[in-house]
């Protein structure tokens, strides 16, 4: 299903309900929160990710051990816990960027609006492009400003000045940089600090029009101002898209999370509304966790 | 922290995308990316055709030639079946024992000088010239030997070859050594100088045995290299078919011998020569195979590795 | 007594390093000590005639550093596509134990003696060329003035082939671990945003890494250009000018190689020591570029980490 000339969010329902998912998983779905209007509608109704049952192996080793979680379209889902708990792992199977690491196997399901993206008929690399992805440190390409985020247009097919010109402003304002590069769009994307490199591959992976951004702790390589702004771009941005971020930072998960799961040793302890899971959490793992007993 | 966002709200992000990317295009594209990783993989076998076939080749024609004879005699005759290359097997030997005996301790010193003083301009561009010499043509090495040693002596001398093969050693020992000593935990060196040690027994006692297999494998990969050099013993070593003792004399070595064999009409000679390729092609991948194996060996009890 | 001790150590170590800056200094002054003669006869026209005829004592180095040049562009142009390919396919594509096995093989293949080389394309490559590649070339290229007039084996497009092969292993071996050195969050970003296997590779590791590998290509063109034993072998040792790849021709290496025991005039060993001092400078700047280039890649990836 390809819909990126529709206005993000306006995603068509579906009509055919899917079929006895909700056994397995964690009910996230339908949870109340703020805001309002018609995408929330939907977004209540409508998970965008469903996993179910993910088992994930490097080589021998497990690394995901039977986790079903969903992710609600136009909300923030935070995955915490201790590291080396499967939480990058687990993001990284939302858009298959695991299958380029050799020795990586999965089971289960993943499902992007109800479709199975490890089918054998989905490719990894359109699936890509639904699902854009943020990474850890700033990893912007050794070019120009404007050339990071003409990247994915361009290798998408567009071509005339015109409209790169006109997607890259666009994407650089969505990602609240364009008023600090406008006049230097030509300079080397190394000449940004840190933050502006954060929010410059934010910019990039929004200029692919995706629908599903992932962030793998975008802002831990970063100074508190340049995470502050990631953190008001993401409450931003979430209106647009549906955002899984993965962090190690409580208080980051806390302030602009909608819904958190806690990793555990490659296993899905808790998850729900961010308010319940940090206020009175169900397991006692939790909150030990949040209480920074452990971790 | 500002919320520059509230302004922009309305017009950016909210709005829809501006230019609507053309649809998933998967045909060519995948189509391209299959046929390029691909080509990718034919390169690689493609490449190893001809370096298997020399081995293979060398392997095919030398290893009928080596029997004791090979080793022990001296040619045959010119047109006569038979004969060995001692004379070469042992001009090898001596030459590469003589280069290594004066360019090792030279490469040593150098390398310390460049790890643990080496700060200054000086050591800067010490450094530099080390590098760079490792690439410089070979044969302007011969010459610079033969107008030093030969020219004097008026004689061409297995000598004044090891000195060309020596120079042609220095930089890459020179290189390891910095290197391997560098890589060293300066903890390590403080330590022994607390202790009172000074400075050099610090490094060689201490420091030392840590980088020992580094550079250990360093030196080795050296001798195998002159080991199959033949550009600049052209005109020091110069070549012998008699077995010479004298290192002040012409000698012969097993690469200048192949490169005189293989413009000889005489298919004995050219056996000869397939011989001593195939000989000289098993010592140079034991020296570097026996290299690398060592390091691993001898590192075993080293910290950080 | 530990204060000597150390000073001794010092003189000592640094004596080493003397050494190494005496040597490249005095190899410098007696080649141009030795070329003199030549060079004070013939001026800047010893670089820009075409004869070399030890006979008539007339000596130009033209042909044989056209021989130089030609040859290792022969090479380069057949070696960098393979080797970049090999760099590839070792860094991006083949299973790790193929990898690691590949990579251990690439890197003694690039040990093997030159003469050995040299030996084995006498034997196969030549007869190969004069019996299938340069009739087939003639006859399918005949009209270019490259594949034109009797093929020997032996010649420029021999020497040309088997530098390609020579230095292969080079750029194959500093190419696979340049791109091993980019970090994999660029190759990474790029297939976030879609881009197929080949794209990243095009579009986010080459660019990366463009400075090391074209270090790489350096550094080979350096061992190219020195090489002797091999190309001596097989490049047919006459000082021609010729357009045909199977004509024989010289180079700077093998004309020195070739005809320094025998040179008994001073005009004629001065020419060659001059050739061995072009040969010298050349194979100097080549190794001097490479290591610049590869320095700045580092300098930058540390750059960036920061």
């Amino acid at each position: 299903m390809y819909a990126g000339n529709l206005k993000p969010g306006a995603i068509p329902v579906q009509t055919e309900a899917p079929v006895a998912m909700e056994e397995r998983v964690q009910p996230l779905a339908g949870i109340a929160i703020s805001t309002g209007g018609a995408a929330d509608a939907v977004a209540a109704t409508q998970p965008k990710i469903v996993v179910r049952n993910l088992n994930t192996y490097y080589g021998a080793k497990q690394a995901l051990k039977g986790v079903s979680l969903e992710a609600p379209a136009h909300r923030v889902t935070a995955l915490i816990g201790p590291s080396g708990c499967g939480k990058s792992t687990f993001l990284r199977t939302l858009n298959r960027m695991n299958d380029t690491i050799p020795g990586f196997r999965m089971e289960g399901q993943v499902l992007l609006d109800q479709e199975d993206i490890y089918a054998p008929n989905v490719d990894a690399v359109a699936l890509r492009r639904r699902v854009g992805m943020v990474f850890q440190r700033p990893n912007p390409f050794p070019r120009s400003i404007y050339d990071n985020v003409a990247f994915g247009p361009r290798l998408h097919g567009l071509r005339k000045k015109a409209d790169l010109d006109e997607v890259v402003e666009w994407s650089l304002r969505a990602a609240n940089l364009w008023d600090e590069v406008k006049d230097r769009l030509r300079e080397s994307a190394f000449s940004l600090s840190g933050g502006q490199q954060q929010r410059l591959c934010i910019a990039r992976a929004l200029a692919v029009q995706p629908e599903v951004l992932l962030m793998d702790e975008p802002a831990s390589a970063l100074d508190p101002t340049s995470t502050s702004r990631i953190e008001d771009l993401i409450t931003y941005l979430k209106h647009d898209y549906t955002i899984v971020i993965v962090t190690h930072n409580m208080q980051q998960a806390a302030r602009i999370s909608d819904l958190t799961a806690f990793f555990l040793n490659g296993e899905l302890i808790e998850a729900g509304p961010t308010s319940e899971i940090f206020t009175r959490p169900k397991e006692k793992r939790t909150e030990e966790y949040i209480t920074g007993r452990f971790g | 922290m500002s919320r520059p966002l509230a302004v922009e709200q309305e017009s950016a992000g909210r709005a829809p995308y501006p230019r609507p990317l053309p649809p998933p295009e998967t045909g060519w594209r995948r189509w391209k990316d299959r046929l390029m990783i691909g080509l990718t993989g034919l390169a690689f076998l493609l490449a190893l055709v001809p370096l298997a076939h020399i081995l293979g080749y060398t392997l095919w024609r030398g290893l009928p030639t080596l029997n004791w004879d090979f080793f022990t005699q001296l040619p045959a005759p010119v047109g006569e079946p038979g004969g060995g290359i001692v004379q070469a097997l042992v001009g090898t030997l001596l030459i590469v024992a003589m280069a290594t005996a004066m360019g090792v301790p030279v490469g040593l010193l150098a390398g310390i000088y460049l790890a643990e003083f080496g700060r200054g301009r000086f050591a800067t561009w010490l450094g530099f010239l080390s590098d760079v010499l490792t690439g410089i043509p070979s044969i302007t090495v011969g010459i610079f030997a033969y107008t030093l040693i030969v020219v004097p002596m008026q004689t061409f001398s297995a000598f004044s070859g090891a000195v060309a093969l020596a120079i042609l050693m220095v930089p890459t020992v020179t290189r390891t050594t910095a290197d391997m000593l560098r890589l060293v935990p300066v903890e390590m060196r403080d330590g022994a100088l607390a202790l009172g040690a000074p400075l050099w027994y610090a490094v060689l006692s201490v420091e030392m045995r840590q980088a020992l297999p580094g550079i250990v494998t360093g030196i080795m990969l050296a001798v195998a290299r002159v080991s199959g050099e033949t550009a600049p013993l052209l005109f020091t070593a110069f070549g012998a078919n008699v077995l010479v003792w004298n290192v002040f004399r012409p000698m012969a070595t097993m690469t200048l011998q192949i490169f005189q064999y293989s413009i000889s009409p005489w298919p004995t000679q050219q056996q000869l020569a397939w011989g001593a390729a195939l000989v000289l092609i098993v010592l140079v991948l034991a020296l570097n195979l026996g290299a690398r194996a060592l390091a691993k060996y001898m590192s075993r009890y080293n910290a950080g590795r | 007594m530990s204060r000597r001790g150390d000073l001794v150590f010092r003189v000592l170590t640094a004596f080493g390093g003397t050494l190494i800056f005496l040597v490249v200094v005095l190899m410098l002054l007696q080649m141009l000590e030795g070329s003199l003669p030549i060079l004070g006869k013939a001026g800047l026209g010893f670089f820009a005639g075409a004869t070399w005829d030890p006979v008539r004592s007339v000596f130009h180095a033209l042909p044989s550093i056209w021989g130089t040049l030609v040859s290792s562009f022969i090479g380069l142009v057949i070696a960098v596509p393979f080797g970049l390919g090999v760099a590839i396919f070792l860094s991006q594509v083949a299973p790790r134990w193929l990898a690691g096995t590949a990579s251990v093989a690439v890197e003694l293949l690039a040990a093997i003696p030159s003469v050995i080389y040299g030996y084995w394309g006498i034997f196969v490559l030549a007869p190969l060329l004069r019996q299938v590649i340069e009739p087939g070339l003639a006859g399918a290229l005949g009209w270019l003035p490259f594949f034109q007039g009797p093929a020997f084996g032996v010649g420029m497009l021999a020497a040309g082939l088997i530098l390609s092969i020579m230095v292969l292993p080079t750029i194959a071996a500093i190419s696979r671990d340049v791109l091993a050195a980019v970090p994999v969050e660029q190759r990474d970003a790029a297939l976030a945003l879609g881009a197929t296997r080949w794209e990243a590779i095009t579009g986010a590791l080459l660019p990366y890494a463009r400075t090391g590998l074209v270090g790489a290509v350096v550094l080979a063109l350096g061992r190219a250009v020195g090489e002797t034993m091999a190309v001596t072998m097989l490049i047919g040792n006459q000082p021609t000018l010729s357009l045909s790849l199977f004509s024989p021709a010289y180079s700077m290496a093998s004309i020195i190689a070739n005809e320094f025991t025998e040179a008994t005039t001073v005009p004629h060993i001065s020419a060659l020591i001059a050739i061995g001092l072009i040969l010298f400078v050349l194979g100097f700047l080549l190794n001097a570029g490479a290591r610049l280039l590869v320095w700045q890649m580092d300098r930058r990836l540390g750059g960036e980490r920061a």
